[in-house]
């Protein structure tokens, strides 16, 4: 079996309706003027020309998912005593999600590293992860706002993906990643891509030359003065609403909350994604909240991402540079200027990757 | 996947018995239904528990009583928010859930044979009541014990039986303070921090442990300052809006530290070196 596949362009539904044979295959459909990822069905427009508007962590981590269910049940012999039952069902059948982008396979690493590999791994998180075939599609060129190599990243980038489409003239090279991912190549549509793989790199190494590095230095460099500025912050985030966009359309951003709902003494506890741009996400009962201005919770979302997380986890960024907070903010409020800000004003002209660095 | 300890379910607890403390605060002593849970449970003085009301949701609370007294846990509550409203209103026989033990615990190895300073207002007195409990458990492995109390009236003063023990007890000093003169109260008045200046404790070879209310802890902490306590002689536990338990979902958080996970104990020293959204 060769390393490589190709995909025809024509055969591109019918690979999809094979994965969809043993697993619901998620990918990215046009409804009205935005993409969003949805289970694969004939009436589905496919759309792979951009990147889809929300990322498709709700997949594995879903806006709203049930811990467990409870229900209180009065003792048959003595009706005065009630007994509490506890339901634990974690659904996670077999998915694929087709055609995220790297930015977006990268998210899930970074979930990873919080969900599983801790001391107390998150088993709603980790069934569905390891139930998940990633099948990215490399980006040919970026997007408004994307930002991918100045946190390390690469619209080719194959951290967290299974098996990773480029497109070539015709079709797709089909690279597969990981074991779970090699097994795409036996589908029958797939054909030997091997030689022309090559055409696959070009595109590949076009794409990340094309990608602008917003931070002065390659990489954010946070200087750590300015950051617990608070006039800093007061001046980059005047125009901030605190919607809470940015977290929602964030594929690396997790927080959440936990409640219960009950109806006649039967119930569940729920998990929602929460958002700690939201005043009441830190608000304590006896009124006192340890982030009550928009300022301190941005330099909250901000220093997670970039100090925070880092600082757990061997230096790695905790964002992926998908632009996703910068292109749909109703404010325009661009992450990643204010980052490049707190390295201490570096040059704020946006450069190609690919050329000269500027000293 | 092989089967993982789900974090988020709780274990199933009854209630034993309800003490009402003051107007707005009452303690609540529970057992996990399952006997062999209850026998095989062990924790350390100052880790907490999250506490279900199912249909309510859960909320965070110390365990209060002691490791060294396990015929119950007991968790003290005051009544603030929806969560603490519905724990209010069990009775004993009622069903709870519990997910303990989370957190860190108080460094009660490296305070033996130290003079010890306990410095509590309000609520903020359950913390240290397991702790205080546990060195008296243990009596001869520490050397002073002080403890100022100290909350808004007499009424509101938790753990009146055993204040009143402590009080009686030749190898425990209580100062006992509230804010304002009162009816029958012959003691103290004044915030805590001030009268932690009257009393002025010696820092030699003393740990202070803190807990009350945010402002009355920032007070506190500039007074250990001008006696000269060490930041890493002042010990102090956090409250924190918190959910998990596990440090995931992102509320508790000072910095990189989870207060849920990473604390809720910490020194001093420790909390100079994180930044200040406490």
């Amino acid at each position: 079996m060769p390393d490589t596949g190709y995909l025809p362009k024509e055969k591109v539904k019918d690979f999809i309706r094979e994965l969809a044979k043993d697993a619901i295959v998620h990918v990215p459909c046009l409804e009205g003027e935005t993409v969003v990822f949805r289970p694969f069905s004939e009436d589905r427009e496919l759309c792979l020309e951009r990147p889809a508007n929300t990322p498709p962590k709700s997949i594995i981590y879903p806006q709203s998912e049930t811990l467990f269910s409870f229900e209180h049940k009065k003792d048959p012999e003595d009706h005065q005593k009630m007994s509490v039952e506890l339901k634990v069902d974690i659904d996670a059948p077999g998915t694929v999600i087709f055609g995220a982008r790297p930015c977006d396979a990268r998210g899930f690493v970074i979930y990873d590293r919080v969900f599983i590999d801790t001391d107390t791994p998150d088993p709603y998180y980790k069934k569905r992860r390891e139930n998940t075939l990633v099948v990215t599609l490399s980006c040919a060129a970026p997007f408004p706002g994307c930002f991918c190599v100045g946190v390390g990243g690469s619209p080719a980038g194959k951290e967290g993906t299974d098996a990773m489409l480029t497109e070539i003239a015709g079709g797709y090279i089909v690279e597969p990643v990981t074991e779970k991912g090699k097994a795409i190549l036996n589908k029958p549509m797939v054909e030997d891509g091997s030689t022309r793989l090559k055409d696959a790199q070009q595109a590949q190494q076009k794409a990340h030359e094309a990608v602008k590095n917003p931070f002065a230095g390659g990489m954010p460099n946070i200087s750590p003065e300015l950051f617990d500025a608070d006039p800093f912050w007061e001046q980059a985030l005047s125009k901030c609403v605190s919607c809470g966009a940015c977290t929602y359309l964030c594929p690396t951003c997790y927080c959440f909350n936990i409640t219960d709902e009950q109806v006649y003494g039967k119930g569940e506890r729920i998990r929602s994604w929460d958002a700690c741009m939201f005043f009441h996400f830190t608000l304590e009962a006896s009124t006192h909240n340890p982030r009550p201005t928009k300022f301190q919770r941005f330099k909250n979302r901000v220093g997670h991402k970039f100090v925070y997380y880092p600082e757990k986890y061997e230096g790695a960024i905790a964002c992926c540079g998908c632009g996703r907070c910068i292109r749909y903010c109703p404010v325009s409020v661009d992450i990643s200027e204010i980052v490049n800000d707190l390295g201490g004003g570096g040059k704020k002209e946006q450069q190609p990757a690919g050329s000269a660095k500027n000293d | 996947m092989t089967d993982i300890k789900n974090p988020y379910l709780p274990e199933l607890a009854t209630v034993l018995r309800v003490i009402e403390e003051t107007p707005n605060i009452k303690s609540f002593q529970v057992l996990f239904n399952d006997p062999e849970k209850m026998k095989g449970f062990t924790f350390q003085p100052g880790q907490v528990g999250q506490l279900s009301v199912f249909g309510a949701g859960e909320s965070t609370f110390v365990i209060n009583s002691p490791p060294t007294r396990m015929e119950y846990l007991q968790f003290s509550v005051m009544k603030a928010g929806e969560v603490t409203a519905a724990i209010h209103n069990l009775y004993p026989g009622d069903q709870v859930g519990i997910r303990a033990p989370l957190g860190n615990w108080f460094p009660y190895e490296e305070m033996k044979g130290r003079n010890i300073l306990f410095i509590g207002g309000g609520i903020g007195l359950a913390p240290l009541r397991t702790l205080i409990l546990f060195m008296l458990d243990n009596r001869s492995d520490y050397k002073d014990i002080t403890i100022i109390y100290g909350s808004r009236t007499p009424p509101d003063l938790c753990y009146k039986d055993e204040l009143k023990e402590w009080e009686e007890r030749s190898d425990v000093n209580l100062i006992l303070t509230v804010d304002n003169e009162y009816p029958g109260w012959t003691k103290r008045t004044g915030f805590v921090p001030t009268v932690l200046k009257e009393v002025a404790p010696k820092p030699d070879d003393t740990v202070a442990i803190t807990c009350g209310p945010p402002i009355m802890i920032k007070f506190v902490l500039e007074g250990l300052a001008q006696l000269k306590f060490r930041d890493e002689d002042i010990i102090t536990t956090l409250e924190k809006r918190m959910k998990c338990g596990i440090g995931l979902c992102g509320r508790c958080n000072i910095g990189s530290k989870y207060v849920c996970k990473d604390g809720p104990v910490f020194s001093l020293a420790q909390l100079k070196e994180m930044p200040d959204d406490v």
